[in-house]
């Protein structure tokens, strides 16, 4: 599974996206830091843009990058390979590439400008999204043989989780507004990666007292250590039950 | 040495296999023929686990083939189009094969490397080759592990004159040496030459199974690609 792996960053390497990606992030970064005084600001301008481009990129990267290598996993699976370790090993490469590309591209920039645990916290954030959307796009390109297909059910999957999902949520609270709604929005929170890395920032950043009573009980939920496991444990379900879906289904695909 | 138990496969609505049963030994050269989409290459791809059948078993050397891939170890396979990572250089592909399978005890065989002189090409990525050097680049994989079963789908195909006589040799001497080969070809005159045994597949349907010299006396025919017209004329009739 790790030969698989350091072959498939190998190839991901040679076509130079993984850098541009990570020069991106420097960009990005640097640019909000010193366009706001305050890094704090800039800070949450930057969630903002991480927020929607980190999914994006990385799901159509890596679902992209799935078709790409069928080749490479035919050329495998003639040998003595398990398809579970040519798959895993597929998973590492491109979510290792990705992770250090991010994790260098903006995790320099806001240590040097920034420094504090909430730096850390956004970059920490970025990374576990990262792990999320490889997963979901390696779950879209073994559902469909058709890499137009792959592609579009990759970016649909994007537009739920990242612009959809409070559009809908929102709505929800407005149809719902006579009922004491808290707890629901906490839980509906956990149904989707990225608003779970949205408010576990925003509190971090000092924004909840403008959510009033509900930033209220957030801070009080994700500012106890249940709140923060809880958190961390629903993302790590978000990274494996894609993984192990498309795992299943890899393991009966015909090749 | 390989046995294939009524194996189907149905793509879709489609079926594509249909209780197809062999078996093979050692020493044999198994000519799997018939017309375009009528199997072939998923027969093979079963046989090497890359598709997976909907019933029926594969055995090697007296074991069931399930999920368990080493047996594959014992195979070489040559693909009917060869498909390779786009960036990856021809000498990188070989030390990543070489890297992959260190713990095979054998020593590679790099007869068909020297005499297609891929060494020439190795600094050559892999998308820059023509079909035909694709070709040579899959046959030398499909021989460098000194597999015991080697599976060849349309190895004449794209190959210069020179390199398909190159290729036919290396085959006849590996049947000397008691490997076991499944190839498929519309080129009668190849088979003719390599061949011991003869799979006829029409729609996913073996429709015979025999040794070539017996096929060439029950049709009274002296070349393989007329005993096989001769029997043709005869199903449609």
């Amino acid at each position: 599974m790790l030969k698989i792996a350091r072959y498939a960053i190998y190839d991901i390497l040679r076509n130079r996206f993984v850098l541009a990606y990570g020069l991106f992030w420097v960009l990005v970064s640097m640019s909000f830091f010193n366009l706001e005084s305050d890094p704090l600001k800039g800070m949450a301008s930057l969630l903002n843009i991480l927020l929607m481009a980190l999914p994006l990129m990385s799901i159509v990267f890596s679902t992209i990058h799935v078709y790409n290598s069928y080749e490479f996993m035919e050329l495998m699976l003639a040998q003595p390979v398990r398809r579970s370790a040519l798959f895993m090993g597929q998973y590492l490469g491109v979510a290792v590439s990705l992770c250090a590309a991010f994790g260098l591209g903006m995790g320099v920039p806001v240590l040097l400008y920034d420094g504090s645990p909430r730096g850390l916290l956004l970059v920490g954030c970025g990374l576990a999204l990262t792990l999320v959307f490889v997963s979901l796009a390696f779950l879209a390109a073994v559902l469909t043989r058709d890499k137009a297909r792959g592609i579009g059910l990759a970016l649909l999957i994007w537009f739920f989780c990242a612009i959809l999902y409070d559009g809908l949520v929102l709505m929800g609270m407005f149809a719902f507004s006579d009922y004491p709604l808290e707890r629901v929005i906490i839980a509906l929170a956990f149904l989707n990666p990225v608003d779970l890395a949205r408010i576990a920032m925003l509190l971090q950043l000092d924004s909840a007292a403008l959510m009033g009573y509900t930033g209220a009980l957030f801070h009080h939920f994700f500012g106890s250590a249940l709140g923060i496991g809880l958190a961390v444990l629903v993302l790590a379900v978000w990274v494996a039950w894609p993984l192990l879906w498309a795992l299943r289904v890899f393991q009966r695909k015909d090749l | 040495m390989l046995q294939v138990q009524n194996i189907s496969k149905t793509f879709g609505r489609l079926q594509v296999l249909d209780a197809v049963s062999i078996s093979a030994d050692a020493g044999q050269v198994v000519a799997i023929i018939g017309p375009n989409g009528s199997g072939k290459t998923t027969l093979i791809k079963c046989i090497l686990g890359l598709v997976r059948p909907d019933i029926g078993t594969i055995a090697f050397r007296d074991t069931t083939v399930n999920t368990d891939p080493s047996y594959r170890r014992y195979f070489g396979y040559m693909p009917q189009i060869g498909r390779y990572p786009d960036n990856m250089l021809v000498g990188q592909l070989f030390n990543m094969m070489r890297d992959l399978r260190r713990n095979d005890a054998t020593q590679p065989d790099e007869e068909l490397l020297e005499a297609f002189r891929l060494a020439d090409i190795f600094h050559k990525p892999m998308r820059t080759l023509s079909g035909g050097t694709r070709q040579k680049v899959s046959a030398a994989l499909a021989f460098l592990f000194q597999p015991q079963v080697l599976i060849l789908d349309e190895p004449t195909a794209g190959l210069d004159p020179l390199s398909a006589e190159i290729l036919k040799e290396k085959v006849l001497r590996g049947k000397q040496n008691n490997r076991l080969f499944l190839i498929t070809s519309h080129i009668m005159s190849d088979l003719d030459e390599l061949a011991t045994h003869i799979l006829y597949l029409v729609e996913g349907r073996v429709v015979f199974f025999k040794p070539l010299p017996e096929l060439k006396a029950e049709t009274g025919q002296e070349r393989l690609g007329r005993a096989i017209a001769h029997l043709m004329q005869k199903f449609n009739h």
